[in-house]
């Protein structure tokens, strides 16, 4: 495990890839190596590019790899897809709309199953971003499955949003979850070639202008709204994505200048911190309390209703507040763990 | 269709005979619960008049040579001339294939038919590093003109039809055909044959694509026009229903999908060049697959026939009776053949030759026993052609036309299967049409549900292949001779290719090619710039490629 | 936490027949696999490229064109080249008997020809096939 760290930082694709694997099995250990990546992360620039399904967002990926290629950025991409509840077996089925950039070396595309996550973006897509980061790619996609909370978990991981949409897929604006509209940076309007596309269009731009009302804030930044043409076009699909992938820079150009960048990332980095002390403090505590069956004990207590889940957390918290060193009153307390 | 009096003494009968089946099934049961076709769809135990009294006898059965056809084109039946033995073959370099094709036209074959390899039927040449260890390995390998010489020599093309079953560079071979008659001086209104030339099947089923599905059809018009015009006894296009089936598919969605291409097509043509219908519904032809299941087999070719024959007449207007007609190949189903027992393999494939004369083909492909593991041998295609001959000529299967006609059972069956099948054409048409449910994906999710479907029911036992899953010989020894395709092939064959690129003249082809652009980004018909392109020693890819370059590439979306 | 297995299921050349590599996709799902389906027209370099990017366990590669005899062991060749020969690689498709022997000396690991139960060919790679450490 350690000296994967190593060579990930030298650039070695397959280390990247095999940690992340390590982090989505849940393998212990990995903090050794995330210490060290954590320290080296920023440098990338996050896209999020979430929608429901059959949006069109793997395809609209592939083109942005080619297009920020032949800007010569090195890319990676995080592909998630759903996973069975019933089998745990997943098809990730994102990938092989990138297959033509398989070869190149500066272009890593890593597909991820939920694995059940659907409460928003796993812990494990939250830090694989760093070790892409620290592995040297510029640019960041993720592409979340469109399903579920992780739509709009998307946001506290992404510097740019784009929501995409596809017209004729029924009522979209008000089927919309609430927050979806309200986290995307760019908008784009896929397979616009279809019947619909200028109604879309026009509801879009109206929920904009509305909810900037609302919120009075972003200012700055002028939601734009695009419309990406028929893939079966190849010509035009690419040019289209070409001025998607510049909105993109400038959105990011954006975020600098303003000073915005570290807010963006605040939300994330308060949730890492998080669950880091979530894994310090009560996994630990879970892990006691199971060893001697101490936790089903409690259960029964509970089940009998003999006594309240309140009070036995109270206890358990005092217990455990005394015998590590973080009593805030005084001396009294037994200091003796 | 039957009168009152009919009915009602049928249905006493029914209702005793009803009771007898459930005393007996009370003290011994049935073998199984339920009892499908191949494609799941319930079949009865029994079949009476009951089942078909709402069919209009001269509205849905009439006479052969009559609208709907349900019994048949051809007045005569089978009697004037029996379906063409039309068996498909490719051997590896043009000059084998030629020397197999000289075989089966002396064995008895009276019609020819193309196998091409991978990298021919991909629209690369053999020295595209894509081609490695692909050449020739199941069917000829053509690059150029020459190959294409050698592949017909000998062959009066004015006397034998060739089917060339070639796809994206449908265009390009059939150039070649065209360039090959003009060189032996048979004028092209005497050339007869087929190009598959049917992109629609292979966005749904069979994955050898190239451009993207509109520029693909346009092509296909342009094929359509220029027959029209220029070639008037070739069928420009096989609508193909055979590789859906094999793709896993349900017999109903190989029917509907398949018409429903036929559909697009007839649109598109009509649409883009402005033709009329009547000036090529007669060139359209098909081309099913016979599976294993006798009855449902011959119901859907019959109501194939009945469903073309409305849609032209009432969707399409046509008014010429032989724009009505549908014609298609049948070919006996690839996927049903077996690896283990291989001999058992000879069996099927009769029963399922004979379902497609019952069906009323015109012309069939039987396959050889081998064919599980590679190219077909000599003796193995020989019994695929006695097959053929003995159904001819000594079943009495030919005797009489339509034989199955008002069988309660198979008019039932037709019936069911014309309906389920307009109902995925209604679907289809919703959707905006073929092109835009393949966008969609939905013939390709329908086919992948069906094969996971049959997958399982063969895993579970709940249907069996003998051999597979019944019957099994443990530790089965096979020992049937198998063709072996030499590397040396490729070797070969690339050696040809670089002599020709060699003494052709480079600059004369490049113009040629140029011109083959300019008519693609115009949008007119691509024929004539590809002919003088053949002709200038231009190879497939070559031609393939500026048509890559025009309309895009298409990739795979990975529906699975 | 027990560890997933990572496939992939790869059709190198030209050959587009996919019902195959398709069923056993959704069979590679429904036995927990987590499943990287390439589709078709995949070139040894891309499915090699594709087996380390992704970090999996097994790459099942399927063809029904007869070119099996050169790509097969291409792919095997290729992940040897990179270091990554520890990942498993099996086949399918139509690959005569006489041709066995040559592939298992390339490095394939198993070969299921046609009419082999789904449950045989997870049930081989459950006792063959580990998540790598």
């Amino acid at each position: 495990m350690a000296d994967l760290g190593e060579r990930i930082l030298a650039g070695d694709i397959r280390a990247a890839s095999r940690l992340i694997r390590n982090l989505e099995d849940g393998m212990p250990d990995t903090d050794l190596v995330m210490k060290e990546i954590f320290l080296r992360t920023g440098n990338s620039h996050v896209i999020g590019i979430t929608g429901a399904p059959g949006a069109g967002k793997s395809t609209l990926t592939d083109e942005l790899i080619a297009a920020f290629r032949k800007k010569d950025r090195s890319v990676g991409v995080m592909a998630v897809d759903p996973s069975s509840p019933f089998t745990g077996g997943a098809i990730l089925g994102d990938r092989i709309r990138m297959m033509r950039h398989a070869e190149d070396k500066r272009v890593f595309v890593r597909s991820m199953a939920s694995r059940g996550n659907m409460g928003g973006l796993s812990k494990a897509v939250g830090e694989s971003i760093h070790v892409m980061d620290v592995l040297g790619q510029e640019v960041i996609i993720v592409e979340t499955c469109g399903v579920g909370q992780q739509e709009v978990d998307i946001i506290n991981h992404a510097h740019t949003v784009i929501v995409v949409l596809v017209p004729g897929m029924g009522d979209e604006v008000q089927a919309l979850k609430a927050g979806l509209m309200e986290i995307a940076d760019i908008f784009v309007i896929n397979k616009a070639d279809r019947d619909g596309a200028g109604k879309l269009y026009k509801e879009v731009l109206s929920v904009i202008e509305m909810s900037a009302k609302d919120r009075g804030e972003n200012g700055g930044w002028t939601i734009p709204v695009l419309m990406v043409e028929s893939v079966l076009e190849p010509h035009k699909f690419a040019e289209s994505v070409a001025i998607l992938g510049e909105k993109i820079e400038e959105h990011y150009r954006y975020l600098v200048d303003n000073q915005l960048i570290e807010e963006r990332m605040r939300n994330k980095t308060a949730a890492e911190l998080n669950e880091a002390l979530w894994a310090s403090i009560m996994q630990p505590v879970l892990q006691d309390l199971s060893a001697e069956g101490e936790f089903e004990d409690m259960v029964d207590l509970l089940m009998k209703r003999q006594i309240d889940p309140y009070t036995l957390a109270k206890e358990v918290a005092t217990r455990y507040m005394k015998r590590r060193v973080l009593t805030v009153e005084g001396p009294s307390a037994d200091q003796s763990k | 269709m039957f009168t009152a009096d009919l009915l009602d003494k049928s249905s006493q009968l029914r209702r005793k005979w009803e009771d007898e089946v459930k005393r007996s099934v009370e003290k011994h049961a049935d073998q199984k619960e339920s009892w499908t076709t191949l494609s799941d769809m319930d079949i009865k135990r029994l079949y009476g008049p009951e089942d078909i009294k709402d069919m209009d006898f001269a509205r849905d059965i009439g006479y052969p040579g009559q609208y709907p056809y349900l019994r048949g084109n051809q007045v005569t039946g089978y009697r004037g001339k029996y379906w063409t033995f039309r068996m498909f073959s490719g051997m590896s370099t043009a000059v084998e294939t030629n020397l197999r094709w000289h075989y089966l036209l002396q064995a008895g074959q009276t019609g020819l038919s193309t196998a091409f390899d991978f990298p021919t039927l991909m629209g690369y040449d053999t020295d595209s590093p894509r081609a490695k260890g692909e050449c020739g390995k199941c069917g000829v390998a053509i690059d150029t003109i020459n190959d294409f010489q050698d592949l017909i020599k000998g062959i009066p093309l004015d006397k034998i039809t060739t089917s060339m079953t070639i796809n994206p560079p449908a265009s390009v071979l059939w150039a070649m055909y065209i360039a090959s008659a003009e060189l032996q001086g048979v004028p092209l209104n005497k050339i007869g044959g087929t190009i598959q030339n049917d992109m629609l099947k292979e966005f749904i089923a069979q994955k050898t694509f190239m451009c993207p599905p509109d520029p693909s059809v346009k092509l296909i018009s342009d094929t359509i026009e220029f027959g029209t015009h220029h070639v008037p006894k070739w069928n420009t296009i096989s609508i193909s229903g055979y590789h859906i089936r094999e793709a896993g598919s349900t017999a109903v969605q190989e029917l509907a999908f398949t018409l429903r291409d036929g559909m697009e097509y007839i649109e598109d043509a009509t649409r883009r060049k402005g033709l009329h219908v009547d000036q090529f519904a007669q060139r359209l032809s098909f081309f099913f697959n016979a599976h294993i299941d006798f009855f449902e087999e011959i119901a859907k070719l019959r109501a194939a026939r009945r469903i073309w024959a409305r849609a032209l007449k009432e969707r399409y207007g046509a008014q010429d009776p032989r724009s009505l007609w549908m014609r298609f190949h049948t070919q006996t189903a690839g996927c049903s053949l077996t690896a283990q027992q291989p001999y058992n393999n000879v069996v099927r494939t009769a029963i399922e030759a004979l379902a497609a004369v019952l069906g009323g083909t015109q012309s069939l492909h039987t396959n050889s026993l081998d064919e599980v593991f590679c190219l077909p041998s000599d003796s193995a295609v020989q019994i695929a052609i006695r097959t053929q001959q003995i159904i001819a000529e000594e079943t009495g299967a030919a005797n009489t036309i339509d034989p199955l006609a008002g069988s309660y059972f198979v008019e039932a069956l037709t019936n069911k299967m014309e309906e389920a099948a307009w109902e995925y054409i209604h679907k289809i048409d919703d959707m905006g049409g073929m092109v835009k449910a393949i966008e969609r994906g939905f013939p390709q999710m329908e086919l992948s549900d069906a094969a996971y479907k049959f997958q399982r029911q063969i895993d579970s036992g709940e249907k069996t292949m003998v051999g597979i899953n019944k019957y099994v010989e443990a530790d089965e020894q096979t020992s049937i001779p198998i063709v072996d395709i030499d590397e040396s092939i490729e070797e070969e064959q690339l050696r040809r290719l670089a002599a020709v690129k060699r003494s052709r003249d480079s600059r004369y082809v490049a113009q040629c090619l140029e011109d083959v652009r300019q008519v693609c980004k115009k949008g007119d018909n691509v024929m004539p710039a590809v002919i003088a392109a053949v002709k200038s020693h231009a190879t497939v890819q070559e031609v393939c490629d500026v048509y890559r370059e025009v309309y895009g590439e298409y990739r795979d979306p990975g529906i699975y | 936490m027990p560890r997933k297995l990572r496939v992939v299921i790869a059709k190198p050349g030209l050959d587009g027949h996919d019902r195959g590599a398709k069923v056993l996709a959704r069979a590679f799902r429904d036995a927990g696999y987590e499943v990287i389906y390439t589709g078709c027209h995949q070139t040894p370099e891309m499915i090699a490229a594709v087996a380390i990017q992704e970090d999996v366990d097994l790459v099942a590669l399927s063809c029904l064109s007869g070119a099996h005899r050169y790509l097969f062991p291409q792919v095997t060749k290729l992940l040897k080249d990179e270091g990554a020969d520890d990942i498993v690689v099996m086949g399918g498709g139509i690959i005569p008997e006489q041709d066995h022997a040559a592939l298992y000396e390339a490095g394939i690991a198993a070969i299921f020809g046609p009419g082999t139960p789904l449950d045989t060919i997870t049930g081989w790679i459950d006792e063959n096939v580990q998540p790598r450490e």
